[in-house]
């Protein structure tokens, strides 16, 4: 096949989301030649998602519309390495996105920080319950870095993108109706909270009577007039219940396209390639140097582009496939314990409680924004004494409403009919009197689960697909039992008239049909040695120095926390060290 | 500059702890009055060369193209000695002697002094790259191409006079009145047009002059001092905001506005910026025969309410005051209360977008709801908020939807 050879540019930057967007950013303002390579289609908030087409259910919610399509790549599934993997042909316990902007455009917009001990999870446990309560199978780690060296760039991503919130912990003071146990930040959220709507009061009233300390969700959901620090103007949440799978029609869900591109647009240095899927890394005959990247065009004509820099943004799974495809990094052997990418998959515990009042509490679920609502952190990883309880790990639970759509959030009794004119009886009675509580805990990784290469099933170009070997393991069954106590708990007082569970049990498997989280993380995980990890604590690959990889690809193991907060953070804190450090002398920042 | 550069850059800043300076752009003053007459808006084509010309224009009996005013010897005006220059400015013949259409505003730049006109000279002979690009001929049909007979326009509307130095006013004032006369020609669109097209009023002398004018189903407002319909309620510094950014703490530039604040207010000075303030704040309320609306609408039971609450609201808020420099406010907004409601007819069938500059560059968009709304139905919601919050303006009609929705 004949490969048009493009002219070499500074930087070639692989998939054009959060990370992507932030990276080319950060790194225009020093005149360098930069091309973003992105392999689904350009979107902007006009005309992609005006209104009012865009808050159609059917299209975005349930067509998938802004997501990938499996039919041109998709990922295998099987539970233990014993399973033959077959391809996920409908997505459904997680959605990659696709296109400019990519998850950043569609997500529900809950921006967390880390505490410090979840940075340093695997030397938390050690020193608390002893090393010997890490089960033989976990390869917890920690992160190479601190929170306090990423605390400047949690805070300008949080300014990017004119976060809402309640401080917790401002420099070390303790600030009330904030979460008491956030990690110290230097200054406070740039707008005020979200509304909170009777769910989120109700559910707050009922934990603080139990002693539990609530707080408005942090959310990149801007709630007064803002100019980020790019000099974009966001848009103000009017709470119209579209953020999970939709493109937000008036700027204020914070997205590249409504806190980046506008500003991006300024430099004529930059330049954005849609439609361009890369389907590998070229390395140098030593294979210590990245020279550039391959990529398909729309029409299948395959390109080279040369580049000094490669910066490797895509979404998780794909960081994870384009190296294993480029063969940069050893892979994971998970007979030997040997390499590392595909090491470290991991993913999100949720569970959820549907509470049922009856006519007297109307809670207006419709009018919501992805973040509305009350959380308590009193039974996160770190936040309460866990001896004994056999678990390493912990959650949030919250009172979460996040829109009352006509398809997907009308939750029904499990005795309700399914159809005709008894379902709409059963929607008529429960629809604006009910209400949920969540909880989202924390993955650890292990031997089992991990990320390869399908040795069957190949993608529209193609290339082997990536499989995924993941099972729920009894530490996270186990945690997660134990937040179905806690959040029947605060039902109880809050006086649901029937609740009913949606928690994982003892010997639940993984069920890749109903939708859990779009947060997978891990296979090319950030570590302080090339033998845990594929990329040092500035995301530099251990064996291209030219190489880095921003992403949840990076994080060693899942939080309870919604990753959007470290990956920007990392993508920031690594956009910096580019910037001061490597540029000035190129090669390898960490030594191994 | 590559990666070893850009290296080589950061170890020096580092070295000598500063950060390289970067040059104030200056340019020269012929420059500096193209920008302020905005000659690139006309003289360039939708994604064509700048100065190349091209652009259509539609007029009553047919539509025009601009010229090529480029260097270039064979198409542009690379032939044209000084004199040529100023006479195609001030008198509105071009070279070969034959009459410039009025929409070249040479009704406006014949108050240019011959300093003034020698740097523009300078500047498009000079500085701007010589493009070869044919002009184009007007769609205009015989007999009515035929230019002669403008000749008599000119001596009906037209006097090539220098602008006028009011002693009794500041320098200031001056300052201002000669920009928005002069290079602005702010009057092409804010003044009305009589029945042969001419502005009918070519300064503040007279009552009509900037009192609203309406191009291509969008109304440029009234910018005399009425505090409804005109700038009355501005302060200065919101005018200047306004040009300097596109936007203010209450509205957004729309329509071909937002092209002039990009293009060409944007880069004025601070004082000419308040000049011009000054000056627009000096206008006196013009006047006015419209019948408004006796009730105030923002009620639930008035036609057009639930059209707003279901179209507009998200945005523009209940209250019609919407978010500052986000959505901008509908209630007390003059450039929608003017008696011609095109501006805002327009806006609801076919959107709008925010002027992009260096100080906002979001460039947020509005989209266009013509689609999904009947003339009745825009008409219900145009009167709703011409009449809600405190606003008062006269009916509009299913009628005027209709026209304006054909591009009549």
């Amino acid at each position: 096949m004949n490969t048009i050879k493009h002219r070499p540019v500074d930087v070639v930057i692989v998939g054009f989301g959060w990370t992507g967007a932030l990276m080319a950013r950060e790194l225009a303002e020093t005149g360098l030649n930069i091309l973003a390579l992105e392999r689904g289609e350009q979107r902007d908030t006009w005309p992609d998602f005006a209104y009012p087409r865009i808050t159609d259910e059917l299209t975005y919610g349930i067509r998938l519309k802004l997501f990938q399509n499996p039919a041109r790549e998709t990922v295998t599934v099987r539970h233990t390495s014993a399973d033959h993997a077959l391809p996920y042909r409908r997505f459904g316990s997680f959605l990659p996105g696709n296109g400019v902007g990519g998850a950043g455009v569609h997500w529900n917009g809950m921006l967390w920080r880390p505490r410090e001990t979840d940075l340093k999870m695997h030397s938390t446990v050690t020193e608390r319950y002893g090393a010997s309560t890490i089960p033989a199978d976990m390869t917890l780690q920690d992160y190479p870095v601190s929170y306090q060296e990423l605390e400047p760039f949690f805070e300008k991503f949080e300014k990017i993108c004119g976060t809402a919130g309640q401080a917790g912990n401002l420099r070390g003071e303790t600030v009330a109706g904030g979460n008491p146990f956030e990690a110290p930040r230097r200054a406070p959220y740039p707008t005020k909270p979200l509304k909170q709507q009777y769910a989120g009061q109700l559910f707050a009233r009922a934990a603080e009577s139990l002693g539990y300390s609530p707080f408005p969700i942090p959310a990149a959901n801007c709630t007064e007039a803002w100019k980020n620090p790019y000099g974009v103007q966001l848009g103000v949440c009017n709470y119209c219940g579209f953020c999970e799978r939709f493109g937000c029609f008036n700027g204020s869900k914070a997205s590249p396209q409504s806190t980046i591109l506008p500003s991006l647009r300024q430099f004529s240095n930059f330049s954005l390639r849609t439609q361009a899927q890369v389907l590998r890394i070229n390395t140098d005959a030593s294979g210590k140097k990245a020279t550039g990247v391959t990529w398909v065009d729309e029409q299948g004509v395959q390109h080279e582009q040369p580049a000094d820099l490669v910066i490797l943004s895509a979404f998780q799974l794909h960081n994870v496939r384009l190296l294993l495809l480029s063969g940069i990094g050893k892979p994971y052997n998970a007979q030997s314990g040997e390499g590392v990418v595909g090491r470290n998959y991991a993913y999100q515990m949720n569970g959820s409680l549907n509470l049922f009042f009856g006519e007297k509490h109307n809670f207006n679920p419709f009018a919501a924004s992805g973040v509305t609502g009350t959380f308590i952190d009193d039974f996160n990883a770190g936040n309460f004494d866990q001896s004994g309880l056999g678990f390493i790990g912990g959650a949030t639970i919250g009172a979460a409403t996040s829109g009352g759509r006509p398809i997907q959030q009308m939750p029904l009794p499990a005795a309700s009919p399914q159809w005709g004119s008894g379902w709409k009886k059963s929607i008529k009675q429960h629809y604006l009197h009910t209400m949920t509580i969540g909880s989202s805990g924390s993955v650890m990784p292990y031997k089992q689960c991990y990320l390869d290469l399908d040795p069957t099933y190949k993608d529209v170009h193609g290339q082997p697909l990536l499989r995924m070997t993941f099972d729920w393991q009894p530490n996270e069954l186990k945690m997660t039992q134990f937040m179905q106590g806690k959040a029947e708990q605060i039902a109880r007082v809050m006086g649901a008239q029937q609740v009913e569970s949606g928690f994982m049990k003892p010997g639940d498997h993984y069920d890749v049909r109903p939708y859990q989280s779009t947060h997978t993380t891990g296979g090319t995980v950030m570590g302080d040695n090339p033998k845990n990890s594929v990329v040092n604590k500035y995301l530099q690959s251990w064996d291209v120095h030219n190489l880095f990889v921003l992403g949840a690809s990076v994080f060693p193991q899942n939080l309870a926390y919604n990753p959007t907060g470290i990956v920007c953070a990392t993508a920031l804190w690594a956009a910096h060290a580019i910037r001061t450090q490597y540029f000035a002398q190129p090669g390898p920042l960490v030594q191994a | 500059m590559n990666i070893r550069q850009y290296g080589l850059c950061v170890l020096l800043a580092v070295a000598s702890n500063s950060i390289a300076a970067v040059p104030e752009r200056s340019i020269s003053p012929g420059h500096y009055l193209a920008l302020a007459a905005d000659c690139a808006a006309c003289h360039t084509a939708e994604k064509g060369t700048p100065f190349a010309g091209g652009l259509k224009m539609d007029t009553p009996i047919g539509a025009i193209y601009s010229t090529n005013i480029t260097p270039d010897a064979q198409t542009g005006i690379g032939q044209y000695s000084y004199q040529d220059f100023a006479r195609a400015l001030r008198e509105g013949k071009a070279r070969n002697g034959h009459y410039l259409y009025p929409a070249m505003p040479y009704t406006a730049f014949s108050k240019f002094d011959d300093q003034q006109l020698h740097d523009l000279y300078t500047y498009f002979t000079q500085e701007v790259p010589a493009v070869r690009q044919e002009n184009r001929k007007s769609d205009i049909p015989w007999p009515l191409n035929i230019r002669w007979p403008l000749w008599v326009w000119n001596m009906m509307f037209h006097d090539d006079e220098r602008y006028l130095n009011d002693p009794l006013k500041s320098a200031e004032w001056n300052r201002g009145a000669w920009l928005v006369m002069a290079p602005g020609h702010c009057g092409s669109c804010h003044t009305p047009r009589g029945i042969a097209m001419q502005e009918k009023g070519l300064d503040h002398n007279d009552s009509a002059y900037l009192s609203g004018g309406t191009i291509n189903g969008w109304h440029a407002p009234d910018l005399r001092g009425n505090n409804v319909r005109g700038l009355g309620s501005w302060t200065q510094q919101d005018i200047i905001n306004f040009l300097k950014t596109g936007q203010n703490d209450r509205t957004m530039a729309f329509g071909s506005m937002a092209d002039v604040v990009q293009q060409s207010t944007q880069h004025l000075t601070p004082a000419d910026l308040s000049a011009i303030a000054v000056f627009l704040k000096s206008l006196p309320p013009g006047k006015f025969s419209s019948s408004p609306a006796s009730e105030d609408y923002a009620e639930a039971q008035y036609p057009g309410a639930a059209l707003y609450q279901d179209n507009c609201a998200a945005c523009h808020r209940s209250d019609g005051r919407g978010y500052t420099h986000t959505f901008p406010a509908l209630a007390s907004n003059p450039a929608l209360l003017g008696d011609d409601p095109s501006s805002l007819v327009s806006m609801i069938l076919h959107g709008g977008r925010a002027a992009v500059t260096e100080r906002a560059l979001t460039g947020m968009r509005m989209p266009g709801f013509g689609w999904r709304l009947t003339d009745e139905q825009v008409a219900e919601l145009s009167n709703y908020v011409r009449n809600s919050w405190g606003n008062q303006a006269s009916e509009v009609t299913a009628e005027q939807v209709k026209k304006l929705r054909k591009g009549e």
